[in-house]
């Protein structure tokens, strides 16, 4: 049957296809939809694990028991799973494992634009890389039969606009393949002694990927009439170039990134006048192009910057001069993200403005307290950061600080620097900002949360006995919508001579589940256009002629300005 | 057929999924190829949002770069502004007359340019600006934008009435059916 999928959804269908049972992820855009799509198969069973590492590790688990297994992630959450993934390189698999990871060229939505096809290299495991919806369908399946042909993990490397990209794919039947564990110390005990008899087996295994990435029809020539250059890309970029140049010049399309068939780059780099390597990000194909001693333009051309687009490739490659439409000669205000109206980060976050304390922000919703009026952050690094990079501030004399971070990405990898903080005794005060949902990737469940992927009632971790559990005793819980409680637990726990844990907690504003309160009201006579009520940067709130006025479509009545205002101008509906 | 390109921008959480997501199944009923490229994540968060949809006998970019929009269709009239270059010669924008307030403008570092539609047209670009929100709020939602917008496009091209109603009912839940089409004519009325 023709459909129309997003990228990510193709991959999900093509795990279902080819036969996966076991999923396990972290959500992370533009991942997130994978994981998503695939649990909407009853026959598949999906889970959340809290983060990339356990993720992975699980999905080797599950592949060594004898079913074909899939774990998804972001590029910086391959960073986490970075250290199974190198070993497991060596081990091999039983059953097929496939790991799904996702580029944001252009940071739509991430904190840093690494290049995940070097991860690929480093590991010494083939990558695959879509093109197109029906390709990451076709490559997901294509991915589990090279897994168990040459024993190892497969890469399927996404990137934001093939995963977030609808286009047409056909769907086709499921298959069911079952492998026997039997044990093999010396295939997966990776001890000195078995890892040194591994890697050569690594090594030949990659010669092996390569001969066969020659003439597997993963990789294409495409021939064009005109030979003055011929145009080496993968991916999105495959797509720029051939909606600017056509058929025109002849293409060498990859779909396996990693290793790449040596042999087909020479041989199609010596039928044409000259080689132009197309790619996002940094210099992948190109260098390995250098390498075999091809004299192949890429990066001298192309930036190493943002995402591509056919007017950057056409520009680039001189083909034709992108002609604009009309430009007004107004200044367009900019339109961020903002936190959304009801947001229950709001009120912690004009609590930390408030008393002028350092903040060491996290991964999540919650990192849009940087942006102003608020302006309530001071770094932003990665899952976890916060917590740990506090104790460091605060035990070499930083001064007063605390650490905001998420639920989930407590869970994810919060817990380890909250050890740290309680065994190196550290005077930190390390907020949990507990919105009960995995917010900012499109609400997630997470341990905290008390359900699972499917939506089905769980075991719920226990954050204020887990934070006791490692060590902290002074543990309290506050409602971010009562800012004088917010600042006396801020103000008592800075003054306290220990770590300490606040639990900011007040469910996601925008879960189905949360009843939100009539829109506020604004007395105009009473108003003093004093603009207190603007200083949390709440979207419902404008000056209109000098005086406040509440946005009824917006607002969900959580009162949080209305405490700010000293003259009562803002009220709930019955009350003015 | 050559590549049509319609471009959907708004403001994040104004709906522009479910209008990309009826053109999709509107589109493919008719055996075109196509794509449709949206924007997930952080944006969402009442952030500027772009959600293409590009349409023909081949596909191969999903995204449509400055100067090739055979349509801008913008639920915000300063989203419609900012997009302006996207616009081909000879392109249409069709826009919603709400405006929302960006941060920016909210705290005052930036203002709300004025006459935003007659300036577009001063500039020679084809405008065709309408008060959608009021027409969602008459069809029983102010959620409803999205389709009132779809409706007035929906003027552009000759697809039949039912093949629009179609991927209407294939695209909302049943309990808004009625509620959406009724959004759809008002707007194709408008």
């Amino acid at each position: 049957m023709k459909t129309l999928m997003l990228g990510n959804e193709a991959v999900a269908r093509g795990l279902f296809e080819a036969g996966c049972d076991f999923v396990s992820s972290y959500p992370g855009t533009p991942s997130t939809e994978i994981t998503e799509a695939v649990a909407k198969y009853p026959e598949v069973y999906a889970e959340w694990a809290p983060n990339e590492k356990v993720a992975m590790e699980a999905a080797f688990g599950a592949c060594l028991s004898g079913k074909r297994s899939f774990c998804g992630m972001k590029h910086v959450g391959l960073n986490v799973a970075a250290d199974p993934l190198f070993t497991i390189a060596y081990t091999g698999v039983n059953a097929g494992m496939v790991i799904g990871v996702a580029d944001d060229a252009g940071m739509h939505s991430s904190q840093n634009e690494q290049d995940s096809r070097h991860y690929a290299r480093a590991a010494k495991v083939p990558m695959l890389e879509p093109s197109d919806s029906a390709e990451a369908l076709a490559f997901a399946k294509l991915a589990y039969e090279i897994s168990e042909e040459f024993d190892t993990p497969v890469f399927i490397k996404m990137c934001t606009r093939v995963a977030h990209s609808q286009s047409i794919v056909e769907t086709g039947e499921r298959v069911e393949v079952r492998k026997t564990y039997e044990k093999d110390p010396q295939k997966y005990i990776m001890m000195p002694g078995n890892a040194k008899r591994r890697h050569p087996i690594v090594e030949e295994r990659t010669q092996k990927l390569i001969a066969w990435g020659e003439t597997a029809p993963v990789n294409r020539i495409e021939e064009g009439e005109d030979h003055a250059f011929g145009i080496i890309t993968s991916s999105t970029s495959y797509q720029y170039v051939k909606e600017v140049c056509g058929d025109k010049y002849p293409v060498l399309k990859l779909g396996m990134i990693w290793p790449l068939a040596d042999g087909l780059l020479t041989k199609f780099a010596a039928s044409v006048e000259k080689v132009i390597v197309v790619e996002e990000l940094d210099s992948f194909i190109e260098t390995r192009c250098h390498e075999l001693g091809l004299n192949v333009a890429g990066k001298d051309i192309f930036p190493c910057i943002d995402e591509f687009s056919q007017n950057l490739v056409a520009d680039k490659l001189g083909v034709y001069a992108p002609v604009c439409g009309a430009k007004l000669d107004d200044v367009i205000p900019a339109r961020p993200p903002v936190m959304c109206a009801g947001c229950p980060h709001r009120g912690l976050y004009y609590t930390l403005a408030k008393n002028k304390v350092t903040a060491m922000g996290d991964i999540g919703c919650y990192t849009l307290g940087a942006v102003p009026p608020l302006a309530a952050l001071d770094t932003t690094i990665c899952m976890g950061a916060s917590i740990s990079g506090l104790h460091g501030f605060t035990k070499a004399g930083g001064g007063k600080a605390v650490a905001v971070i998420g639920d989930s990405t407590f869970m994810h990898s919060g817990v380890t620097g909250l050890i740290n903080a309680a065994y190196n005794e550290s005077n930190s005060t390390i907020i949990i900002v507990d919105n009960s949902i995995t917010g900012m990737t499109g609400h997630q469940q997470n341990p905290t949360t008390g359900f699972n992927l499917k939506g089905d009632p769980c075991t719920k971790i226990d954050l204020e006995t887990l934070c006791r559990a490692v060590g902290i005793r002074r543990v309290r819980v506050v409602d971010p919508y009562d800012l004088a409680q917010c600042d006396a637990a801020l103000k008592e726990e800075l003054a306290a001579d220990e770590p300490s844990v606040i639990i900011s907690r007040r469910p996601c504003a925008l879960l189905k589940y949360v009843k939100h309160n009539k829109p506020l009201e604004v007395d105009p006579d009473k108003c003093k256009s004093c603009k207190m009520c603007m200083k949390i940067g709440c979207p419902a709130i404008s000056m209109v002629d000098g005086k406040a006025v509440v946005d009824n479509t917006l607002c969900t009545g959580c009162g949080v300005c209305a405490q700010l205002c000293k003259f009562d101008a803002l009220k709930a509906p019955q009350e003015v | 057929m050559k590549t049509k390109n319609i471009m959907i921008v708004g403001v994040g959480g104004q709906g522009s999924l479910l209008a990309s997501k009826l053109l999709g199944k509107l589109l493919l009923t008719k055996g075109y190829d196509i794509k449709v490229s949206e924007v997930h994540g952080m944006s969402q968060r009442g952030g500027s949002v772009v959600t293409y949809v590009r349409f023909g006998d081949k596909v191969y970019s999903p995204v449509i770069d400055k100067g090739e929009a055979d349509y801008i269709v913008s639920f915000e009239l300063l989203e419609a502004a900012r997009y302006t270059e996207f616009l081909k010669p000879g392109g249409k924008i069709v826009t919603n007359t709400q405006q929302i307030n960006p941060m920016p403008v909210i705290t005052g570092a930036a203002e709300y340019p004025a006459d935003l539609v007659k300036k577009m047209q001063a500039a020679g670009i084809d405008v065709d600006a309408f008060d959608a929100l009021k027409l969602a709020e008459e069809a029983g939602s102010s959620k409803a934008v999205n389709i009132v917008l779809m409706g007035h496009l929906s003027k552009n091209f000759d697809f039949t009435m039912e093949e629009w109603m179609q991927a209407i009912e294939s695209s909302v839940p049943a309990k808004f059916l009625e509620l959406n089409k009724k959004a759809f004519m008002l707007g194709r009325d408008a």
